[in-house]
């Protein structure tokens, strides 16, 4: 394999060597180095939805700005600031704007109480508009470039903005898979299995999956509709998924 | 019933054929048949979701989101009050009111008979003849309360 060539950067006054191309973030964050973050994972492209990685960046011929870290790349000689009183200043109009937007989150709650914010100057939104969503489409996007089938996406524009299924229906892409609930970095997407029934609840759709019975311990372990992507996408029979996986080891 | 799904359906295909079932074209497509139908039917957008190879998702999230595109019936004839500051202090909310309760409708919807979508806009360049009620592609000037009932009669 070919290695990325090596650059020399400082964030928080530590010189650190990275590799090329790689994201401020990553590189801060391999370092234990704390920039808050609640639109990133490491399964799908960068997005930069949530501007909460703000960092205060310093070229090596010396242009200063403002860049969302998970998006901006290493650079030879770049110095970075991830806590001047700049950033902890943009930092905290964006967190409470998120607390007005979802004052029902608890995330968004911890978050800002890390971030030494107490209280939002914003009108706080009813609890039941947004729910716990702050639109960062993680999960639409971990469903288009992980899952592949796209059942989800942002819809509607400006304040009217939601994540939803198509038409708000029950979606026929969807397997019911539970990965878009378990990136959502705001617990704003909800599952439950109760018997042979699967349910899952977008901020503003929900749909309900029938489950199989592993043949063996009698769990009911995975949608039917995942199954037949499965098998679909593996060329597998749909009959090879009749045993729960913890049950075939 | 069946053979307007049929027409939609034809006229749908003749559009994505037009586009040679190009993915990047989709606004182009919309567009078309937003222009043919005055919204964009259910139906329509499974179809283009087929002909396309994007996934329904993408296609509802791009329909949703241009102000241009109607994911509901249009009237045959559009109604914008003008709200702009010009008509507002010559009594353009007064000329609104009176509209709604003429068509029974607030703004932002359409009559049950399909005849008129009512919608404001703020400010269309014709101050000076506030306030302005436009129809379609004509403006009527100096609106009243007392020339509502005539202009929407002028209208089939
Ligand atoms: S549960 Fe449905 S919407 Fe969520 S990631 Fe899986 S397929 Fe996509
Ligand atoms: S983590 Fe960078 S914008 Fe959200
Ligand atoms: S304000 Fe109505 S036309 Fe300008």
């Amino acid at each position: 394999m070919k290695k990325n060539k090596m650059v020399t950067l400082t964030i928080d006054s530590r010189k650190l060597q990275a590799e090329e191309g790689l994201m401020i973030l990553d590189v801060a964050r391999d370092n234990n180095i704390y920039i808050p973050s609640l639109c990133t994972n490491e399964a799908v492209e960068p997005y930069g939805a949530c501007r909460l990685c703000l960092v205060e960046i310093t070229t090596a011929r010396g242009r200063e700005r403002l860049v969302t870290s998970c998006l901006y790349p290493v650079e030879e000689g770049l110095t970075v600031k991830t806590n001047s009183e700049r950033i902890a200043s943009v930092r905290k109009v964006l967190i409470q704007l998120l607390m007005a937007r979802c004052p029902d989150s608890e995330v968004i709650q911890d978050l800002a109480k890390r971030l030494g914010v107490e209280t939002t100057p914003f009108p706080l939104e009813d609890k039941n508009k947004n729910k716990k969503c702050i639109l960062c489409a993680l999960c639409a996007r971990v469903c288009q470039e992980v899952v592949g089938v796209s059942a989800i996406s942002l819809v509607n524009r400006g304040v009217n903005r939601q994540l939803a299924t198509p038409f708000f229906e029950p979606s026929e892409a969807c397997i019911g898979c539970g990965s878009c609930v378990y990136v959502c970095p705001t617990h704003a997407i909800a599952m439950e299995d109760t018997g042979d029934k699967r349910e899952v609840r977008w901020p503003h759709s929900q749909m309900e999956f029938k489950l199989r019975k592993c043949k063996v311990c009698g769990s009911y372990w995975i949608p039917e509709r995942q199954i037949e992507h499965i098998a679909q996408v593996s060329g597998t029979s749909p009959d090879d998924y009749d045993v729960c996986f913890s049950c075939r080891e | 019933m069946g053979d307007e799904n049929k027409e939609l359906e034809e006229t749908v295909g003749q559009i994505l054929e037009k586009y040679r079932h190009d993915k990047g074209m989709l606004v182009s497509v919309l567009q078309d048949i937003q222009a043919k139908y005055r919204y964009l039917p259910k139906e329509a957008l499974k179809q283009v979701c087929q002909g396309l190879l994007v996934p329904l998702s993408q296609v509802y999230s791009v329909a949703t989101f241009f102000k241009a595109f109607s994911l509901l019936p249009r009237g045959r004839h559009l109604i914008n009050v003008c709200l702009g500051t010009a008509c507002h202090v010559r009594g353009t909310d007064k000329v609104l009111e009176k509209i709604e309760r003429e068509l029974g409708i607030n703004a932002g919807s359409t009559t049950k008979d399909l005849k008129f979508t009512l919608e404001t806009v703020n400010c269309v360049g014709a101050c000076a003849l506030g306030p302005i009620v436009k129809v379609d592609e004509e403006y009527h000037g100096e609106m009243s309360t007392d020339k509502v009932v005539s202009v929407l009669k002028s209208y089939t």
